[in-house]
């Protein structure tokens, strides 16, 4: 066990704890950046989903893992900016213009189901962001002069400036800088006050208020900032997928965003990342198992929700920490390592705490 | 009389989504967990409803009752399996649970043999022919889902109001810790609205088959019935049956009179307009925040 002796505020505002770990993000850093000439390209394939994943981790999490407020209705900001995106793009603009624009109109989108969830709290509010999601689904299918309804729309490579970017290796680099910039951005917000009142209001909205937070801004400006971070990943995903339709945005894939923070771990960066692993992975491990599981089983279509499903309960019956709360109680037990306490991660019940909302 | 006619079968599909927001309401109320697996516990029912009276050749009456029987089980166990051990945890926990345990039952429904991705008919006794009244047509079915809902919600009445258990119920719904004080057996009341969601679950599946017929996805009808619980303000039982009836009403007349698509999404703009107008629904008791 380290401890780091602070004796400047310089310290305190350090991207990285320490020397060492500085040194594992620059490995990560390195081992990414080399990836797709090392890899197989389907490998590289695969990698690309996991940042565009990991992107829409990082915007659900600012929201329903810092803020508390539970959406179910991401796969429509994930569906306005791709939209945005391959529309933009088919006009001729450049992708520093149109992601920007796909952005902002997902972070409005984000205001606008923002505005009656400074009234609605729970499954008010969930309620409230499921039918939002409906109803853009609809609007998507029926909108045929722009979005060309159920039949989906061809989207065109992505071009970054005039020249469409040759290669599913520049695009990965693309996904690749954005991903690290939106790790940087919403890591160095919530280090920032309003990342600070973002954790107040999802620990208890009453003291968050009471110390003099705006929760109707601030719950505004989650949704705005989580549902612009799930729209620059519409824009990449509908570059990799190349085709997009309404019927890809549907409710069940805000379920699966939920699942994904959550397995990854509720309340922690590195939880959304390590979800979208998760995600990406399970289809593989799956592919994996069939040839181990008896044909009656391994041919069913119903297996991998079945699966999800699974590991969604063992996660939050056993580790509801996530698979980085897991890796952090390793790490603790080995830094400590004869006194590793078994209560040290106990969490505070419910029934326990001063304040009952319901 | 095209009036009439829309109203009747608004009112019909208004009772099945009742019937489903009953059972979000029921153990909302008594345990403050959402389940979102309400919808797949219903497919469950149909699917063994189905089992029962189509492979097992059982007569139709002894079939539902056999599957409300089973689907109680399932629910009780789905509380003291999956529930319990969350008591004191935030309720997204729960929430996610729910979700993730109606993925299960929707990938396992498809495994069993029999059941699988095929859609099957569940035929009633009553489900052949119609009835006319004037210039009003009126499917057996309709008929047949509004009476015995309304015999259904007349049992409940009496069950929460006049017997032991069903004021026990209302007690730890409206406050846990001094229920447990009363001595009101909380976790076991909790396993008892578990399984009475999950029969009524069934019970909706059985009216609900003849319509639609029995098929894996039919659990998606429970997203529908949400914003009749959360019309109605989730944690009020004449609310969600008020919901669900607004919800069927609103979808039959905006299927007849608005251009198409607007039926999909009519109810959760329905919801949305509540939910601006009363953040906790049209019945919803008036709570204050503890602190």
């Amino acid at each position: 066990m380290r401890f780091i002796l602070k004796t400047r505020y310089e310290q305190d505002l350090r991207l990285f704890r320490d020397q060492t770990v500085a040194g594992w993000y620059a490995a990560l850093a390195i081992a990414l950046l080399a990836a797709p000439f090392v890899l197989p390209e389907y490998y590289t394939t695969q990698l690309v989903f996991i940042f565009i994943w990991g992107i829409v981790g990082f915007g659900l999490m600012l929201l329903a893992g810092f803020t508390g407020q539970i959406s179910l209705g991401h796969a429509a900001f994930l569906a306005i900016g791709a939209y945005a995106e391959a529309i933009l793009q088919a006009r001729g603009w450049p992708f520093f213009a149109s992601a920007p624009i796909a952005i902002a109109l997902s972070a409005c989108a984000g205001v606008v189901i923002g505005l009656p969830a400074l009234r609605l709290t729970g499954i008010y509010l969930a309620i409230a962001t499921l039918a939002f999601g409906f109803i853009v689904e609809e609007v998507l299918a029926r909108w045929e002069s722009v979005t060309a309804g159920n039949s989906g729309m061809m989207v065109a490579p992505l071009r970054l400036f005039v020249e469409p970017i040759g290669s599913q290796t520049a695009f990965y680099f693309v996904c690749l800088v954005a991903i690290a910039g939106t790790a940087l951005v919403v890591r160095n917000l919530l280090r920032s006050p309003t990342g600070r009142a973002f954790i107040a209001i999802r620990d208890s909205e009453i003291s968050a208020q009471s110390m003099g937070v705006n929760l109707a801004r601030y719950k505004t400006m989650s949704f705005a900032l989580s549902a612009g971070i799930t729209g620059l990943a519409g824009a990449l995903y509908a570059h990799q997928i190349r085709f997009i339709s309404p019927e890809q945005f549907t409710i069940f894939l805000s379920i699966e965003f939920l699942m994904m923070i959550v397995i990854g771990g509720m309340g922690s960066l590195h939880g959304a990342v390590l979800g979208a692993v998760f995600i990406v992975m399970l289809p593989e491990l799956i592919a994996v198992a069939k040839d181990w599981l008896p044909q009656v089983i391994a041919e069913q279509t119903g297996l991998k929700g079945t699966i999800f499903g699974l590991c969604v309960i063992l996660f939050v019956l056993f580790e509801p920490m996530g698979l980085y709360g897991r890796w952090v109680k390793v790490r603790t037990w080995f830094s400590l390592f004869p006194l590793y306490k078994s209560g040290l991660f106990k969490r505070q019940k419910s029934y326990q705490k001063s304040e009952r909302l319901r | 009389m095209e009036l009439l006619q829309l109203v009747i079968s608004g009112v019909a599909m208004g009772c099945i989504y009742a019937l489903i927001a009953l059972g979000f309401v029921l153990i909302y109320k008594a345990t403050e967990v959402v389940n979102f697996a309400q919808g797949d516990l219903m497919m469950l029912g149909a699917f063994v409803a189905f089992t029962f009276a189509s492979i097992w050749q059982l007569p139709f009456a002894l079939a539902v009752v056999f599957a409300i029987l089973v689907l109680a089980a399932v629910g009780a166990l789905f509380d003291r399996l999956l529930l319990r051990p969350l008591i004191g945890q935030p309720p997204f926990s729960a929430v996610m649970v729910t979700i993730a345990a109606g993925f299960v039952a929707r990938g396992v429904a498809t495994m069993v043999p029999g059941w699988g991705t095929d859609t099957h008919a569940l035929k009633a006794p009553w489900s052949e022919g119609v009835l006319r009244l004037g210039g009003v047509v009126i499917a057996h079915d309709d008929i047949a889902i509004i009476v015995l809902t309304a015999l259904l919600c007349l049992l409940l009445y009496f069950f929460f109001r006049r017997t032991r258990i069903g004021i026990a119920m209302q007690a730890s719904s409206q406050n846990q810790l001094a229920a447990y004080y009363m001595g009101i057996p909380v976790r076991r009341v909790h396993t008892l609205i578990w399984a009475i969601a999950a029969g009524i679950a069934a019970f909706a599946a059985v009216l609900l088959a003849p319509i639609t017929f029995v098929h894996s996805n039919m659990g998606f009808i429970g997203i529908k019935a949400f914003p009749a619980a959360v019309v109605g303000g989730f944690g009020s039982i004449p609310g969600a049956i008020a919901g669900g009836l607004i919800i069927g009403l609103v979808e039959a007349f905006a299927g007849f009179y608005l251009p198409e698509g607007f039926k999909n999404v009519a109810a959760y703009v329905v919801v949305l307009l509540v939910l601006m107008i009363r953040p906790s629904g049209l019945f919803a008791e008036m709570r204050r925040k503890k602190v």
